[in-house]
Order: structure tokens, then C-alpha cells, then sequence
């Protein structure tokens, strides 16, 4: 699979017999709808896309009517809600792996409306798939943590053992490694997206066990108000959760989805959407970083900015060669980057140098 | 190093184990009186909600406790009257009680999702905890927790060192001998209800103001339901509650700690091992107390008491 | 004051009449909400997308009896014990494991068709929900374990255990490594009864299931068993009816029931193992089961009574961006307005002045 490619352009008398069948791409405001997961409150994963969403908005005024639905369990329900929303709306964007055979099912039953499928992998003519390069945030991260951290432990509270998860950890501990070759990493399973009381209990388990910079790969704030409240690090996920960190805070990865939305979306409305596959980083504007908290060194800074600049200007892949699996068997050679597909999408090994075992 | 590792668990196990002490003690005493009252997760999270939108708004943690206990409470009344006045099944009602109290706290707080609070912190009482060791660990909890204790002895004291207590237990036992007797069988059962309401809506208040500062609906994860299993786990004796709270609370928080000491199990086993456990105890006590007259549980736990007058 | 005085015999009229005064309590009493928290939106129409767009519109119609028809079968298995005193809560867990079960079967034959495939796959669904409600019945008969407690613990367990599952031997080789099995083969989908939707013959068997036991309950010597054990067990076992054996049948019926369900759901409107299961069908049956007093036949109604308040309630939140609270506060209103309503079937309300 590889980046996004751009659309071709209609012929204009195909256009206008379109235009002239249909009646639509015309003063009609786009429809669009987002399926969330959880609730917008959570200030991380769902809060994310409803800014991308209330971005079109914002963008688009009255040519666009959004609706949004959340919490939708990852269940046979959401096929309902996805064809509920079918029936009335031109696109829909289903935020979670979850909703994939949902999505493709609806897609098959309503071949004139598009559908946007977040971190899934099944394409069809009608139906797109998108994700974000979250590890290139992860590799900014990591490095940070690697400098910051003084017991050099890095407490990880992670969710489930999906490709994103691990891509997210091996890259952080990779970047950490880079700059300070003693530091080791903690991974805590939670088997959960969302559940703060769980996800304190982690953090606090993890600082009990030495870690002093925390990363999370699950979506509420609960770790980062235990760290501020024990007194050390972390970074926000999803969103800039300064608000509930302030001192603990160092930065957070933020899911721009903004204007990958607004282009999908025009792009509906001016007749041009085709199925796509995009997998975007900080080149492309989806990852960005929430402002460098003041109480970091001006030399941490420095190279937290560096590694941002790089990465947006493609210099720089966070997985580089030379770099082994768990196991000591070869992944990478000197200089190589890993493709896409199968080794960043399908990725089900912990990279050597995390002593952690692999769950099952 | 590991000093402090344990201490920390042991603080990590009391604050897991507090909510849970408070929602089955409370419903002890229900049970006790002969009402099986499954609604326990609706009080708990409706609790859990009043607390945090008092202490959100008024900065004050007394309130916010308050408001917390009274909330359980106003919601209990509803169970409390269909059960007592309107002669409901017990099972039914209180499964009721969990889906509407659930559903109303979710409601209610939507606009508290994205809101921080202080957390109520621990206090240090003074001299005890610089005893090194059990300083750090018995002294220095948070005063939430030092309540849950306190309310078993409370529990236990009501029970077995009152006339009161000696009837709600008579009542529990045999509701048509008691009400015979001349004891009014529902204004007991009523009071104990409410009781059990507060005590659940302080469990609950300890989730959203001691472990995490932050609302989120459905919070109590499923407690409510551990706290009605530990409830029998206890044999309906006030201080075997503790021990079942911390066996329950304990393997939770070591299970995560495990995870981070790469204990080769994995971690939804890991997870099961809280429920099972519960199980195994409980088949464990029965054994040992297959010989003895098992009259613990009471005889009229969950039957419809009808006046007969 | 208001006293409850008993009436001589059950009023006939109310056993009809309370639940329509239940409904109609609950009605307004969300009328009254919806007032105070719907500011720019007509009640009235947040009513017609609640109660009747999906007994008019066709697509939701279909919906409404796909939630339906694992509700009635859990329903009913439930109310077999229920009926006893025996207290199965704990038919989420029997439910989750008669779908893993079921669906593991199903998953091995993945490259096999025929039709043998999903009739098998349907006794290891039962057979699942059975055994692990079995568990909690021998505990109860061997060490007089509450069952209530059993089965509820157990519940968990077999989330975690489907989670278990689907991270290890039952998830899809290739998948993209998500907790998830692969979908189910052609021999291994549930037949569709109306083309173009969802609705499987979980809801023949349903209604099949409800018929059979209407008649076991009014015929057969257990139907009696099961009626006399739950209203007084002493006098049961004075009578020579078994309490053990009745133990065993009301959790084998509704361990077994369950995880038919769980296996229908499976293989039907989901078509595969995920993690997204488990939806509560087992806790929501309980109020199905009670909600029609344990009658097989109102089972079917208070089924698809719940399951308007689901679909309703979604489109009320999708249309008018209420969140899904609101179904489940309605939903417990429902129930306790029904329980309260039906002390008027025993009782009457008296009002007198206080003398003396």
C-alpha cells in the first residue's frame, strides 16, 4: 500500500451529465457524518476527530451538515448506526478499526455514498481507508523521554496488542535508545481504550516500579493527572492535555485530522472523490506536537525540534536499519526503512532491546 | 528500593479495595435485613457523579462527600419504596435500579467529561507516620479510607452490640416471627436500604474524588457488581468484607504490577484470576463450614415481606 | 393517607391493564424530560422517531426483530429458572461461551462447506452455554454456593477468556493481527428469512422456543415441578419433586439457551468473533423475562418491546444528537414503573381520611 495519491479530474462533460442525472454537486450542502468510538469528552482519541470534524465546519459553513454520533460500540449495532447514517448522508467516516466489516457491508448495500474507514485495511470502490504515521510521533517522544528520564525507565500503558500499539512502542524505544543507551522500557497491557480508573492504576504500578516519564497508547487523561500528581513526566495523547498536566506535560503527539477531513469532503462535493489509501505523518500535517513545555532543557528542545523538522521534510524514517527483532533475527539492514506493507501494518514483534515479552 | 515498591502496592491495594469495602458493607447490612438489593452499581456511579459535580463547583471536599452519600440514598428511596410499599420483586427492581442509575449518571454528566478536579489527598497523622515502614503505609492513607474501616466496626458494632442491630438481624432471619413480635419489619428494612445507599454512593464518590480526578461514565466498571459477590464472599460478616476487598483489589493491582515485572502469564488470565478467585474462596469457606450449622445467610434474604395486618 | 388494602382475588382487569399504565407513566413521564432538556426540538417528534419509525419503516422494522430474537431465547431459558427461584444472572458469560464454542466450530471447518456445518455449530453453542452454566449448578448442589454469585463472576471470565481467544488460537492469520477471528464461511452463516436484511431464523426458533414452552409449562409434569419448587420448595419437596434435578434443568435450559443465542449472533448479524460479542443480551433478558411476568408467550412481547427502545432510541440519538443514556434511563423507568404497577393487580389503592 502506499501514500495518497491525488485524484484525476472528470471531464466536464462527464461532469455536467452527472450534474444533469443527479441534480447533486451543486448548492446542496454536503452531508457528512463521523461514527466515534467513544465520547468527544475524552479529550484524546474521539475529542481528535471531532476537531477535524468541527474543522470542516468551520471550513466549509453552509455547504457542509455534520452529523456525529458517539460511543457506538464496536458490535453488529454499528451497522445499524453506519446505515442509519447511510440512508441520509453523502460521506461517512467511521473512526475505529472495529467498524471495519460494518463499514465494508454498508458500503456494498449503498455504492453511491462514501465511506472513510480510520486504521482498517479493506478498501472498495466507495470506500476509503486512512491512518496516521502515530509512530513518527512516538520517535519525537521517545526521544525526549530518553533524555528526561533519570531512573531510566519509561513506564508504557498500552491497549491493545494491535500493529499501531507496537509500531508506537518499538519506535519510542528505539528514539529513547538512540540518545541514552541505558534506558530501559516497562509495558503495561490494559485491554482497554478507555477506562481511567484502569489506566491510573497502571501508571501508578508503573511509577511504583521505577518508571519516571510515562507514555500512553490508551485514550483518557487519567495517566498524565497521576503523573502531575506524583511529580514527573508524560505526554499527552491524541490531544494536548496541558490542562491536566501542566507540569507533567513535556509535550503530547496531536491527531490533526483536520485537513485530511475538509479535503475528503470537498472533494464529495466537487464530484472527485475517489477510494483512497493514506497513511500520512508529520510530512503531511496529521501528526503535529502539542507547544514544548517550558520546564524542558533548551538542548532536549532543541532536538525534539530538530527530529520534528526532519521528519516533516522526510529526511528521516524513525525505523532505519540497523535494527533486529526481539528474538536477535535481523529486521532491518544499515540504512534500510521497512515498507509499508507487510512490516509496519502487520507489525507483531517487539524490536531487540525491549526485555518485555511479547504478548502471546 | 523495594521498600518503597511495597509500600506502594500496599497504597495501590487500599485505594483499589476502599470503594469496594463501602459499596458491601453497605449492602451488608441490607442483606442482613433480609433485602437483596442488586442495584448497587447505579448508586455507586450516581454517587460517583453528585461528588464530582459538588467538588467541581464548590472546591469543597465535605460537600462534595455529602452530596455523595445523599445521592446514593435518594436513589436507594426509589428501591426502598418499590420494594417495602409496593411489595416489588427484589431481584427485578434492583437490576432496575443499576440500568436507570447508570443511565441517569451518564446523562447528567456529559458536560463534566472534560472537567479536572483537586483530588482529595492523603493525611499524614502526625508521629505515627514517620514510624518507618508502617508510617508510610498505615499512617499516611488517604482519610476516605480510614472512613471505609471505620464504617465495618461501625457495621459490625450496630449488628452484634445493639438491640437495634439484634433485630434487624431477627428481621432478616424471620420476617413474620419479628413483625409478630410488634417490630416494624419495613421501617427497618427501609432505613437499612438507605444506609446501604449512602455507603454505596461513598464508594463510588471514592473513584471520581481519591483514585482519578476526572468523570467518565460507567467509571465504576463493574464494582458494584464485585461488591454484591463479596457480600456472600464474607459470609455477611462485617470484617471478612476487608479481607475479601483486598484479596479482590489486591490481585487487580498485581496483576498490573506483574505485567511490569514480566511475569510470563498473560494478562487476560491474569485479569480472570480476581472472579475465579472470589469463586474459590467462597466453595473453600463452605467447606470448612459444611459441619458447622451454616445459618449465615439470611433466611429471608430476598423474600416479599406481607403484612398481615 | 393511602393504604394498599388486598383484593380478594387477582383483578383480571389489571393484569392487562397495569402494564398499559406502566407504558403510559413512563411515557409521560419522558414527555416531562424531554421538555426540560429538549429546548428547540418538537417533543412530538423525538416520540414518532422513539416509538413508531420503527414499526413504519421496513429496514428498522427488520432490525427491531434482530435485537428481538436473542432476547426472547436468553428470555426464555431465564424464565424457566426464574420460575424455580433459581437466580441465573449470570447468562452474558453462558452467552458469550456457547458464541465462542459455536463459533470455534465453525472457524475449524473455514474451508469445508455443507450443510452440516452451521447445525453443528449450533449444538456447540448450546452445548458451550450449558456447560458453563453447569458450573454454577454443581457448586450450588455440592456446596450451596449462591448461583447469583456463580454465574456473575463467571461472566467476566468469559469476556476475558473471548479476549483470550481472539488475541490467540481463534484470531484471523490474516488479519492485520487484530483481535479478531475470520469471518464465517458461506455453510457457516445463519439463513436470512428476509432478503435484504439482517433477520436470521434466530426469531423462528425463538418463537418456536416460546411455543414449546408454553405447552411444558402448562402440560408437563416438570412445567409443575418448576412452578410449585419456585412458590414454596418446601412443600416441592414434601410433593417427591427433586430440588436438585430442578437446579440442573433451570441451568442447563438457560446456560443452553444462551449460548444459542450467543452462537446466532455470531454467525449471524456479526459474522465473525469479535470482541464487540458481548452486548448484554443476558442482562437485558432478565428484565425481557420479567417485564412479562415469565410468560413464555409475553417473552416474545416485552422482547420486542426492549428492542423498539434500542433501535428507537439509537435513531433519537443519531437524529437528534441525544446520547444513548436516554434509552437506558427510559429503560429503567419502564421497568419500575411496571413493577410498581403491578400491586394493583393484588392490591387496591384506598384512600381514607386518618381518624383518631
Amino acid at each position: 500500500m502506499s501514500n495518497r495519491r491525488f485524484s484525476s479530474v472528470f471531464k466536464l462533460s462527464i461532469l455536467s451529465l452527472v450534474l444533469a442525472f443527479t441534480g447533486s454537486v451543486s448548492a446542496d450542502p454536503v452531508k457528512a457524518a463521523f461514527v466515534y468510538i467513544g465520547p468527544t469528552g475524552d479529550h484524546g482519541w474521539t475529542f481528535a476527530h471531532d476537531q477535524g470534524a468541527k474543522y470542516v465546519k468551520e471550513k466549509m459553513g453552509d455547504d457542509v451538515v455534520i452529523t456525529t454520533v458517539e460511543s457506538v460500540e464496536e458490535n453488529s449495532d454499528s451497522e445499524r448506526v453506519i446505515t442509519s447514517l447511510a440512508r441520509k448522508n453523502d460521506i461517512i467516516f467511521t473512526t475505529s478499526f472495529g467498524y471495519m466489516n460494518p463499514t465494508v457491508k454498508v458500503a456494498k448495500r449503498y455504492p453511491d455514498v462514501k465511506f472513510e474507514h480510520a486504521t482498517g485495511y479493506m478498501l472498495d470502490d466507495n470506500l476509503s481507508v486512512y491512518s496516521a504515521r502515530f509512530y513518527e510521533g512516538r520517535h519525537v517522544i521517545g526521544k525526549i523521554a530518553g533524555r528526561m528520564t533519570k531512573s531510566n525507565v519509561i513506564g508504557y500503558i498500552a491497549s491493545f496488542p494491535i500493529p499501531e500499539v507496537i509500531r508506537g512502542i518499538n519506535s519510542a524505544y528505539l528514539a529513547a535508545k538512540s540518545v541514552n543507551p541505558d534506558v530501559s522500557m516497562k509495558i503495561v497491557w490494559v485491554y482497554t481504550w478507555y477506562d481511567p480508573g484502569k489506566e491510573a492504576d497502571a501508571a501508578n504500578a508503573l511509577i511504583a516500579q521505577g518508571a519516571d516519564i510515562l507514555m500512553q497508547h490508551t485514550d483518557s487523561t487519567a495517566p498524565i493527572t497521576v503523573a502531575e500528581e506524583k511529580g514527573i513526566y508524560a505526554f499527552g495523547q491524541a490531544s494536548n492535555m496541558r490542562e491536566w498536566g501542566p507540569n507533567a506535560q513535556l509535550t503530547g503527539i496531536i491527531d490533526d485530522w483536520g485537513p485530511y477531513y475538509l479535503d475528503r469532503v470537498q472533494a464529495v462535493k466537487d464530484g472527485t472523490w475517489t477510494s483512497s489509501d493514506t497513511f500520512d505523518g508529520v510530512q503531511q500535517g496529521m501528526v503535529k506536537f502539542a507547544p514544548m513545555n517550558n520546564n524542558m532543557p533548551v538542548d532536549v528542545k532543541n532536538e525534539a525540534m530538530k527530529a520534528i523538522i526532519d521528519l516533516s521534510m522526510g529526511a528521516i524514517h524513525p525505523f532505519t536499519g540497523p535494527i533486529n527483532k526481539q528474538d536477535g533475527s535481523p529486521w532491518l539492514a544499515e540504512g534500510e526503512t521497512p515498507p509499508n506493507f507487510p512490516d509496519l501494518l502487520t507489525m507483531d514483534f517487539y524490536v531487540e532491546g525491549i526485555d518485555s515479552k511479547y504478548p502471546n | 528500593m523495594i521498600e518503597n515498591l511495597i509500600i506502594e502496592i500496599f497504597i495501590g491495594i487500599t485505594i483499589a479495595s476502599a470503594p469496594l469495602i463501602f459499596a458491601a458493607i453497605g449492602e451488608l447490612l441490607v442483606e442482613r435485613s433480609g433485602v437483596l438489593n442488586l442495584g448497587v452499581e447505579g448508586m455507586m456511579i450516581v454517587g460517583a457523579l453528585l461528588g464530582f459535580v459538588v467538588i467541581s463547583h464548590t472546591n469543597n471536599p465535605f460537600l462534595a462527600v455529602l452530596a455523595a452519600l445523599c445521592a446514593g440514598m435518594a436513589i436507594a428511596s426509589i428501591f426502598a419504596f418499590l420494594t417495602q410499599f409496593l411489595l416489588t420483586n427484589q431481584v427485578a427492581t434492583g437490576l432496575a435500579l443499576t440500568l436507570f442509575g447508570l443511565g441517569f449518571a451518564a446523562f447528567a454528566g456529559r458536560e463534566y467529561t472534560e472537567v479536572t478536579i483537586e483530588l482529595i489527598g492523603p493525611i499524614y497523622i502526625p508521629i505515627l507516620s514517620e514510624i518507618p515502614y508502617l508510617g508510610p503505609s498505615l499512617f499516611s492513607l488517604n482519610p476516605l479510607i480510614y472512613l471505609a474501616f471505620f464504617m465495618v466496626y461501625l457495621v459490625w458494632w450496630f449488628l452484634f452490640k445493639t438491640k437495634q442491630g439484634l433485630i434487624l438481624r431477627a428481621i432478616g432471619d424471620n420476617h413474620d416471627a419479628a413483625h409478630a413480635i410488634g417490630h416494624n419489619v419495613v421501617r427497618y428494612r427501609f432505613l437499612a436500604i438507605l444506609f446501604g445507599g449512602a455507603m454505596a454512593g461513598l464508594g463510588g464518590a471514592f473513584l471520581s474524588l481519591v483514585q482519578v480526578p476526572i468523570w467518565g461514565e460507567g467509571m465504576t466498571a463493574g464494582r458494584g457488581w464485585i461488591a454484591l459477590g463479596l457480600v456472600v464472599f464474607a459470609s455477611w460478616q462485617p470484617f471478612r468484607i476487608i479481607l475479601g476487598a483486598v484479596i479482590f483489589g489486591g490481585i487487580t493491582v498485581l496483576q498490573l504490577h506483574a505485567q511490569g515485572f514480566d511475569i510470563r502469564i498473560s494478562a487476560q488470565y491474569l485479569s480472570m484470576l480476581p472472579y475465579l478467585a472470589t469463586i474459590v474462596i467462597l466453595v473453600a469457606l463452605r467447606i470448612r463450614l459444611k459441619n458447622k450449622t451454616n445459618r449465615t445467610v439470611p433466611n429471608c434474604l430476598g423474600r416479599i415481606f406481607h403484612s398481615t395486618t | 393517607m393511602i393504604k394498599l388494602t388486598p383484593r380478594p382475588e387477582n383483578s383480571k382487569a389489571m393484569i392487562i391493564l397495569s402494564p398499559i399504565i406502566a407504558l403510559a407513566l413512563t411515557a409521560l413521564s419522558a414527555f416531562i424530560i424531554f421538555l426540560f432538556i429538549l429546548e428547540d426540538i418538537e417533543v412530538s417528534s423525538v416520540f414518532f422517531t422513539l416509538f413508531a419509525e420503527p414499526l413504519l419503516d421496513s429496514y428498522y422494522f427488520s432490525e427491531l426483530l434482530v435485537k428481538a430474537a436473542p432476547l426472547m431465547i436468553i428470555g426464555l431459558g431465564l424464565s424457566i429458572g426464574f420460575r424455580a427461584g433459581i437466580w441465573n444472572i449470570g447468562a452474558e458469560g453462558q452467552y458469550v461461551m456457547g458464541g465462542i464454542a459455536g463459533g470455534a466450530v465453525g472457524l475449524y471447518f473455514y474451508n469445508v462447506e455443507g450443510f452440516w456445518v452451521l447445525p453443528l455449530m449450533a449444538v456447540a453453542g448450546i452445548l458451550g452455554g450449558m456447560l458453563y452454566a453447569s458450573i454454577a449448578a454443581y457448586l450450588r448442589i455440592k456446596y450451596q454456593v449462591n448461583e447469583i454469585l456463580v454465574t456473575l463472576m463467571l461472566t467476566y471470565v468469559a469476556v476475558l477468556f473471548l479476549s483470550a481467544m481472539l488475541q490467540g488460537p481463534l484470531r484471523n492469520p490474516s488479519g492485520f493481527n487484530f483481535p479478531e477471528s475470520r469471518i464465517f464461511h458461506d455453510s457457516a452463516m445463519l439463513p436470512i428469512i428476509w432478503e435484504g436484511t439482517r433477520l436470521h431464523i434466530g426469531l423462528v426458533v425463538a418463537i418456536l422456543l416460546s411455543l414449546l414452552a408454553w405447552f411444558g409449562i402448562k402440560r408437563h409434569m416438570f412445567g409443575m415441578q418448576i412452578k410449585i419448587s419456585g412458590s414454596a420448595p418446601r412443600a416441592a419437596k414434601f410433593a417427591g419433586f427433586d430440588d436438585n434435578k430442578t437446579v440442573w434443568y433451570s441451568l442447563l435450559i438457560s446456560g443452553g439457551l444462551a449460548g444459542l443465542a450467543g452462537l446466532f449472533e455470531a454467525s449471524g448479524p456479526a459474522g465473525q468473533l469479535t470482541p464487540g460479542l458481548p452486548q448484554f443480551y443476558g442482562f437485558t433478558a432478565i428484565i425481557v423475562a420479567f417485564l412479562a411476568r415469565l410468560h413464555p408467550i409475553g417473552i416474545l412481547f416485552s422482547a420486542l418491546l426492549i428492542a423498539l427502545s434500542y433501535v428507537g432510541g439509537e435513531n433519537v440519538q443519531i437524529d437528534y444528537n441525544l446520547p444513548s443514556s436516554i434509552t437506558q434511563i427510559f429503560q429503567g423507568m419502564l421497568l419500575f414503573y411496571f413493577l410498581a404497577c403491578d400491586i394493583l393487580i393484588k392490591y387496591k389503592v384506598v384512600l381514607f381520611k386518618k381518624n383518631n
